[in-house]
């Protein structure tokens, strides 16, 4: 089969905006700008951005906030101008990317269907066609002489989808639908992109949910720091940009770890011992690190020093996850591990290695030194350090236990 | 992706579909909650016409030279109000509809030429007023009235270019709105609507007022309607073809207008 020409082409497209330090908006400051140097920064929105989108691809575009994407997307639409660079689109386009533009709370849901028909390049006579039909399929029968301020966020985001699933065109962008709306509403977003990939229509899908890029998308491209990172299958795609977003946070739990450290906020205990560091690392290779993907263990490193002469201290930590509740406790005299008696100026460093079956998110590790037989704390540090665990797949559920599945027929 | 207004964009399915959405949308939500709703775009001018009329007419007697000057000065109101009520709402409608230029691609030009729309109709029913006082008081309607619609043309297209220039140029400069007032109410006195134009006895200030395509306009519309008394650009200039001059400035501010908009109207979304 001859290899099918694009439908979407960006060639070296660029993006920049001009931010005038101060707005320029009144002919005053116009005129006074003539005689002074107006200053202005250059905000490089998208660099030199190529890619291709063959007909009947399910294109996703990812990236974190600020990374360039919604501009592309609203070059793509047409919305703005590519600075440099050129966009040859192939085929006729959605020319909008949101839902419910246009829609006014002082309008009735009927006036609305109609503006918004028409905004979506819908003549009278289709909207008279269709409109039982968008009427139907947002369940909104009774609604719709009523005006749409009337309306829960829920229904108009149902009518506005209801609306834009009759745009008929060759390619559809869509911008993050799937972040409005209840259940019921994602199942039938859902149900909708199924259809389109069956149907084989030409899909360009914006998204942070990467759930939705493995389901959906044959082809995806991940946009970072105004550039294309890479292009290439969803997976790969969705992989890159869960690790990028792992390395983003470890760099702000690293400045909220060396901040803790400096002031400690709940600290108690009479002081015998102390704590010196706790620090999470990688037990493969021992070095610190502060993120983990959901393949590895998670080590736990803890280090004490005695002031004092001590008998067979207890060590332990918990981990709390952001609602603070603690998802694991561990100390050495719970799992058998015994302890010497520690002399005055001797350092006692207490290794562990956890399973890890927590779910994506971020944890805090609480950590103390006690004597013997939990009579006495000498040292105690809530949420001295924090570490994160990203990248799983099934991310709403609470915990990951290694399992087996088996199926067997009878 | 070019931007290229030709007749057939204007006139294709989708863009008239969704002009006339803009256009009713317009006058539900212009009226929303007030209780005679769209009677005011009618009663408006009228009051006007009646303040000026007692003022201007019953007290300081002007026109008393002209006949039926009342209903002279109110095709003049009526032609001005139009006017004005047309730059004016023009003048807002793309910032007003930044929602919809920020979101979706649609032609731009749409937006203004909605909001021209809107004014036309107003401009209808009120002609419509102008007619029935005119049985009322028994104007003789002279034969060159058809050229009426030739000057509607002209008023039209004037400040239709007005229109797009004010509307590009507010996106960028938000002063433009007060300034643009103060310019109005100063082209109020200096067009001929509420004095006649032989009031003003220097014959060069006669000919610079004329030269202003909407005071030519609305003398030429008297003219051929009211009272062959008015004053027009023909016999101020001594010359049947002094018309041209107000023609080229319109249609020059149109092409000005139309030019401005164009080259604006791409970055309209990022600017707004």
């Amino acid at each position: 089969m001859a290899e099918l020409s694009p439908i979407i082409e960006v060639k070296n497209v660029s993006k920049f905006f001009r931010l005038p330090h101060e707005r320029i908006s009144s002919v005053k400051s116009h005129v006074l700008g003539l005689f002074r140097r107006q200053s202005f920064e250059t905000q490089k929105a998208l660099q030199d951005v190529s890619f291709e989108i063959k007909p009947g691809e399910f294109f996703g575009i990812v990236g974190r906030n600020g990374s360039g994407k919604s501009t592309l997307l609203k070059m793509l639409a047409g919305i703005y101008m590519p600075t440099r660079g050129e966009i040859v689109i192939n085929g006729r386009l959605t020319p909008f990317i949101e839902l419910g533009v246009g829609f006014s709370p002082e309008l009735t849901g009927r006036e609305n269907v109609f503006l918004n028909g028409a905004l979506l390049g819908f003549t009278r006579k289709e909207m008279d066609a269709l409109y039982e039909d968008i009427v139907a399929f947002a369940e909104l029968e009774r609604f719709m002489d009523q005006k749409l301020k009337n309306y829960s966020s829920g229904m108009q985001v149902r009518l506005a989808f209801s609306i834009a699933i009759r745009a008929r065109s060759d390619i559809l962008l869509i911008d993050e639908v799937l972040a409005v709306g209840d259940l019921d509403f994602q199942k039938k977003c859902y149900s909708y992109f199924f259809d389109l990939k069956k149907r084989g229509q030409t899909v360009v899908l914006v998204s942070h949910d990467m759930s939705a890029i493995r389901k959906f998308c044959t082809k995806a491209a991940l946009i970072h720091n105004s550039k294309v990172r890479k292009i290439g299958t969803p997976g790969e795609i969705a992989d890159l940009y869960e690790d990028l977003n792992l390395k983003v946070a470890e760099q702000r739990i690293e400045i909220q770890n060396k901040d803790q450290k400096e002031v400690v906020k709940k600290r108690d205990g009479t002081g015998k011992a102390t704590i010196e560091s706790v620090e999470t690392y990688d037990p493969k290779t021992g070095k610190a690190r502060d993120s983990f993907t959901a393949k590895e263990s998670i080590g736990v490193r803890m280090v004490c020093a005695a002031h004092d002469e001590i008998q067979k201290p207890a060590l332990g930590f918990i981990f709390q996850d952001q609602a603070d509740i603690t998802v694991f406790a561990t100390n050495t005299v719970d799992r058998k591990v015994t302890t010497r008696r520690v002399k005055k100026g001797e350092r006692i460093v207490l290794e562990a290695v956890v399973d890890n079956v927590f779910t994506d998110g971020e944890y805090t590790i609480t950590a103390a030194i006690e004597g013997e037989g939990f009579i006495e704390v000498y040292d105690r540090i809530k949420y001295l350090h924090t570490f994160i665990i990203g990248g799983h797949s099934l991310a709403h559920a609470k915990v990951h236990p290694g399992h087996e599945l088996e199926i067997s027929y009878q | 992706m070019s931007f290229k207004i030709t007749l057939s964009k204007i006139t294709s399915k989708q863009n008239r579909a969704l002009l006339r959405e803009l256009v009713s949308t317009d006058f539900k939500l212009r009226y929303q909650g007030s209780v005679i709703g769209y009677a005011w775009s009618l009663l408006r001018p009228l009051m006007l016409f009646a303040i000026l009329y007692v003022v201007f007419v019953q007290f300081l007697r002007l026109g008393r030279d002209i006949s039926h000057f009342p209903i002279y000065l109110l095709l003049g109101i009526v032609l001005w109000s139009f006017f004005s009520e047309m730059t004016n709402q023009s003048l807002t409608s793309i910032v007003a509809r930044g929602d919809l230029i920020r979101k979706i691609r649609i032609p731009r030009w749409i937006i203004v030429l909605s909001s021209s729309v809107a004014a036309l109709i107003n401009l209808g029913l009120n002609l419509v007023v102008v007619a029935v006082f005119m049985v009322i008081d028994g104007v003789n309607v002279p034969a060159a009235a058809p050229w009426f619609l030739l000057i509607l043309l002209e008023i039209y297209v004037f400040a239709l270019g007005m229109s797009f220039y004010l509307a590009a140029a507010f996106v960028k400069f938000r002063d433009l709105s007060h300034i643009w007032e103060v310019v109005l109410q100063g082209m109020f006195y200096v067009t001929p609507i509420l004095y006649p134009l032989s009031l003003v006895t220097n014959e060069t200030a006669q000919k610079i007022i004329l030269l202003n395509p909407m005071a030519q306009a609305i003398q030429d519309a008297r003219n051929v309607l009211v009272s062959s008394d008015t004053l027009t650009i023909t016999e101020v200039f001594h010359s049947p073809l002094a018309w041209m001059i107000p023609a080229i400035i319109c249609v020059g501010m149109f092409v000005f207008g139309l030019l401005y908009f164009k080259r604006e109207s791409k970055y309209f979304a990022e600017n707004l």
